[in-house]
């Protein structure tokens, strides 16, 4: 297998967004995934939002750990520089690429293997350091690229392809990063584009960590009777519990939201998400109720989805390190060496 | 200044033995400061537990007049403070030596010794009647011991209360307290033993222009020097210090006062596996970054490590060694990653490696690092060890030239991407095997896909076999490159000798002295020291040139051995290895030995270990 590059024609009539820039500009090179795989429609959602968003393509990075769902950031945004790091430790290559320049936009694409399992303390950590990025996680409840094992999101009861029974309990990230403190916190499902664009648009737009579980069915190891994470399975039984409508800076709100239903989130730039509560009893500013929720509804097999939690994020991570505004990695030398004279008076100490 | 000074002036070694976490470190540090002040060359070495407070430590102050940096392997006079270890503290003393006791309690079984003097003194007894608080009586027992040594050597009193009002500049009230716990050990010595001692110490002008360091802290501040912006690391001794000291000249140096910003970001990480991954993060994404970590952290790095060399990405890490193999000894010294970071991670890897042989070095090694690896995009490590980077050397005055400028290697600039047709990130176009790389948000047309899998020249996913080895063929040509920018060996050919002592690192000090010694005995040697890996070509040249070679290292398995043997022509039959590895820092006794058993295997039948 070697790299198809996609044909770049320009459609005169394709749409254009406040860049100039159509939807084939956020694009990247041809997936190699299999066909039907829920992976390729988040890449799709993913460029749908990047192009809505207006983004500047090659300041956006894409960081990735391995897996196929790791593989995607390939097939998104090819003006914007990539990295497909080791397995499970995106999250740190994130931290460190954010350290050095806080002004692009960091999205990690990672799978539930490569989350949930080795990378589960770089997961957790990173979200501890509020690190301003977007996570998807493209969640099949398999390791699809070592074809098909369980992995930890995998429910109780839940059949492999080959017929054996998952019997340990999952770990649901959503609740994992809520109990962590994670101030963006969505479930989505790749088969609802729908949702799940404003959801990343939300999300890259957040100050801070935001995260979204994104079910994503793998058709060739996970898409079978008796899988918990199949198209079928997850159409039955999603329940989406809070619309969130993400309303760039410059534009107006047009649609018309019913008081008491509409819940406007002012984002540190000045945009708005609506959120749009489908089930009356779940607030999502509420932390410690809306996990409990949650976990009721995962109780009796029910994915509930939307923007299911949301604050104002405090402390991300250079507001912490006091970090200036303009990126360590533009800093001239000038400002970070002392020089002779400063390293004379150093020296003093040591006599 | 004196004439040539009396056998005993100013050459002898002090060793205090005490207990951790009861301060002995700042009366250890007062001794040692004054007599370097006294313009006489001095030697610090610590051994410590890997342990809080309570268990048995000892300090080692060297008073070397010939400016010797290595462990003494003798003691002159013992302090002896803790009860625990009297037996053994007693037993170390050299004959004609003095062993300090506290005297408070009897303690006949230390009188024994008959061929030194024993020399008790009331300590703590002094400091009850003279103190109040538990805590601060026993610190100022350690003080006191201090005074008594300023009497017992001659040292200048005014000088410790030079010193102790400098430590204490914010609290003039303990120079008070700590200089009453001084005068209180000096008059008592002064009254009750001939003072000074044959062994004392005359002032000199040996020390002017240098300073007294430790390798980590100078370590620190060459990061700090070379631009690093981003330390990521996760605690372990005994690379500890580094780190603490990065950020606390941060704070002191990179802090803007008007808005309290800091123009460095310090990260804590959840294990080396996040360290490491920072750093390539932020080196990828244009920041200097660095990490400090020892033996256990380098092996949970090697994924990392090999990603980073594969996918070129630049990397600084500071290995300071300590004793393995698994947790091992961690307060105690070795050079035993040497294989390790050589060819740290799975398939064809291999890492540039620095190796610094004292505090000066590791200096300007750390900023070396840097500009290594931005031009050569890869890992280097910097190999110090504990002994290097825990204990304080006398080294000469650290200097900057202003000029210096970091070398970012080929990362192009906006106005380059612009100039260019394409960008193809793994496109050797100088044939040095070194390919331009760009940052990310540049130009859209600059960017490219950072991948550990295989990839063509062009950057692009590949399972072709030509595609993959093209590129794995031309990584070799930029190590042919490194071989080229790394620091050479240091090389001593001035006595033409058939026989050369091959070393590394922290043996440098131990072998110098070796070396005066053996001339003495009629025996001269070449000597080369390598500092970096790849070998430059010198490193071949001086194999070459030599019918006997002594490798001088301080693991069991000769590590340094096996790399000059895997990386060079050397006939094995010309190598003997002088192994060194119990854990405490190699001395010039033990070269010495080695090199006589093996030369003249009559006159010296039992000799050091050898591989
Ligand atoms: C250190 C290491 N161990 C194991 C592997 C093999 N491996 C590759 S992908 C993967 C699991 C990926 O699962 P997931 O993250 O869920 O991604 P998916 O393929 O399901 O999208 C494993 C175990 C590896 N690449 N590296
Ligand atoms: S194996 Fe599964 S996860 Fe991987 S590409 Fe195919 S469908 Fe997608
Ligand atoms: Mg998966």
């Amino acid at each position: 297998m070697t790299f198809i590059a996609k044909p770049k024609v320009a459609h005169p009539s394709l749409p254009k967004n406040a860049l100039g820039f159509t939807r084939r500009d956020y694009e990247g090179s041809l997936s190699t995934l299999c066909a039907g795989c829920g992976h390729d429609s988040i890449t799709a959602a993913i460029v749908e939002a990047s192009w809505g968003l207006d983004l500047q393509p090659q300041n956006m990075v894409k960081l990735s750990g391995i897996g196929c769902s790791s593989k995607t950031t390939a097939y998104f945004v090819s003006g914007g520089h990539g990295f497909n790091s080791v397995h499970g430790r995106m999250p740190s290559i994130a931290m460190g690429a954010n350290a050095a320049n806080r002004d692009l936009t960091y999205i990690g694409v990672s799978g539930d293997g490569d989350t949930l399992s080795i990378g589960l303390g770089q997961f957790c950590h990173a979200i501890r350091r509020n690190l301003n990025m977007l996570y998807i996680i493209e969640n099949n409840g398999v390791y699809g690229l070592t074809k098909g094992q369980f992995s930890a999101s995998a429910d109780v009861g839940t059949k492999a392809k080959k017929g054996e029974t998952n019997q340990q309990p999952p770990i649901d990230p959503v609740l994992l990063a809520m109990t962590l403190g994670a101030s963006f916190v969505a479930r989505s499902f790749s088969g609802d584009k729908e949702q799940l664009v404003p959801l990343i648009q939300a999300g890259l737009r957040h100050r801070g960590f935001a995260l979204i579980d994104v079910l994503s069915p793998c058709v060739t190891f996970n898409d079978h009777e008796g899988s918990t994470k199949s198209y079928a399975y997850t159409r039955e039984h999603y329940e989406p519990a809070v619309h969130a409508d993400f309303v760039p800076l410059q534009r107006e709100i047009t649609a018309s939201y019913k008081q008491g239903e509409s819940i406007p989130v002012v984002m540190h730039d000045g945009s708005r998400i609506v959120l749009r509560k489908l089930d009356a009893s779940y607030d999502p500013t509420d932390r410690v109720n809306a996990a409990a929720h949650i976990q009721a509804r995962l109780k009796e097999g029910e994915y509930l989805t939307g923007l299911l939690h949301i604050e104002a994020s405090q402390n991300e991570f250079h507001e912490v390190n006091a970090t200036p505004d303009a990126p360590l990695n533009s800093l001239p030398f000038e400002a970070l060496s002392p020089g002779s004279k400063g390293l004379e008076k150093i020296l003093a100490r040591y006599r | 200044m004196p004439a040539t000074p009396a056998p005993h002036v100013n050459d002898f070694t002090i060793k205090i033995a005490t207990v951790n976490g009861t301060g002995s470190a700042s009366a250890n540090t007062l001794l040692m400061k004054s007599i370097f002040r006294s313009g006489i060359p001095v030697m610090g070495k610590n051994y410590f537990p890997s342990n809080i407070q309570g268990l048995p430590t000892w300090y080692e102050i060297r008073i070397t007049r010939d400016g010797y940096v290595a462990r003494a392997g003798k003691v002159d006079i013992m302090v002896a403070m803790n009860a625990e270890t009297y037996a053994r503290d007693a037993r170390e003393v050299a004959p004609g030596g003095y062993l300090v006791y506290d005297s408070t309690w009897p303690r006949p079984a230390l009188l024994k010794r008959e061929d030194v003097t024993v020399l008790g003194v009331p300590l703590a007894k002094m400091c009850n009647e003279n103190f109040n608080g538990v805590r601060t009586r026993i610190l100022m027992k350690n003080i006191c011991y201090a005074g008594v040594l300023a009497a017992l050597l001659d040292l200048d009193l005014a000088r410790i209360r030079e010193l102790l009002a400098e430590t204490y500049a914010k609290k003039p009230q303990l120079v008070e307290s700590n200089m009453k716990a001084i005068q209180l050990g000096y008059d008592y010595a002064r009254a009750n033993f001939s003072c000074p001692l044959a062994l004392h110490v005359a002032p000199m002008d040996k020390t002017s222009g240098h300073i007294l360091i430790d390798g980590n802290t100078a370590a620190a501040l060459g990061c700090v020097f070379a631009g690093a912006t981003v330390g990521a690391w996760y605690p372990i001794t005994p690379s500890t210090s580094l780190m603490d000291a990065f950020k606390s000249f941060g704070e002191r140096l990179r802090v803007d006062k008007d808005t309290g910003r800091k123009n460095f970001a310090f990260i804590q990480a959840e294990d080396e596996l996040s360290a490491i991954g920072m750093v390539i993060g932020a080196m990828w994404n244009g920041a200097r970054a660095f990490t400090a970590t020892s033996g256990p952290g380098i092996s949970l790095m090697n994924e990392f490590l090999g990603l980073a060399y594969y996918a070129e990405v630049p990397a600084v890490i500071f290995d300071i060694q300590r004793v393995g193999p698994s947790t091992g000894m961690p307060t105690r010294t070795q050079q035993c990653d040497l294989l390790l970071a050589a060819y740290a991670s799975h398939g064809d890897t291999r890492h540039v490696c620095l190796y610094p042989s004292n505090p000066e070095e590791c200096f300007y090694m750390a900023v070396q690092a840097f500009d290594l690896a931005e031009r050569l995009q890869t890992p280097v490590m910097v190999l110090s060890d504990l002994d290097i980077g825990m204990n304080d050397w006398m080294c000469r005055d650290l200097k900057w030239d202003d000029s210096y400028r970091p070398d970012r290697g080929k990362m192009l600039s906006k106005e380059e991407i612009l100039k260019l047709e394409k960008f193809h990130r793994f496109v050797d176009k100088d044939g040095d095997g070194i390919t331009a790389r760009t940052l990310p948000g540049v130009h859209p047309k600059a960017a490219y896909f950072t991948r550990g899998s295989g990839h063509t020249k062009f950057g692009t996913y590949t399972e072709d076999s030509a595609e993959y080895q093209e590129v794995l063929d031309r990584l070799m040509v930029k190590w042919g490159t490194a071989k080229k920018l790394v620091p050479r060996a240091v090389i001593d050919a001035t006595a033409g000798s058939k026989v050369g002592l091959v070393s590394i690192g922290s043996c440098d000090g131990a072998i110098h002295e070796a070396m005066d010694l053996l001339k003495q005995q009629g025996v001269t040697v070449d000597y080369m020291r390598v500092r970096a890996f790849p070998f430059s070509e010198d490193v071949e040249r001086f194999l070459e040139a030599h019918e006997t070679l002594f490798v001088i290292e301080q693991n069991r398995d000769a590590q340094l051995r096996s790399l000059l043997t895997l990386e060079t022509g050397v006939d094995k039959k010309k190598l003997r290895s002088l192994l060194h590895y119990d854990g405490l820092p190699i001395s010039s006794a033990f070269i010495v030995e080695g090199v006589l058993a093996e030369l003249h295997p009559q006159a010296k039948p039992k000799g050091a270990a050898r591989a």
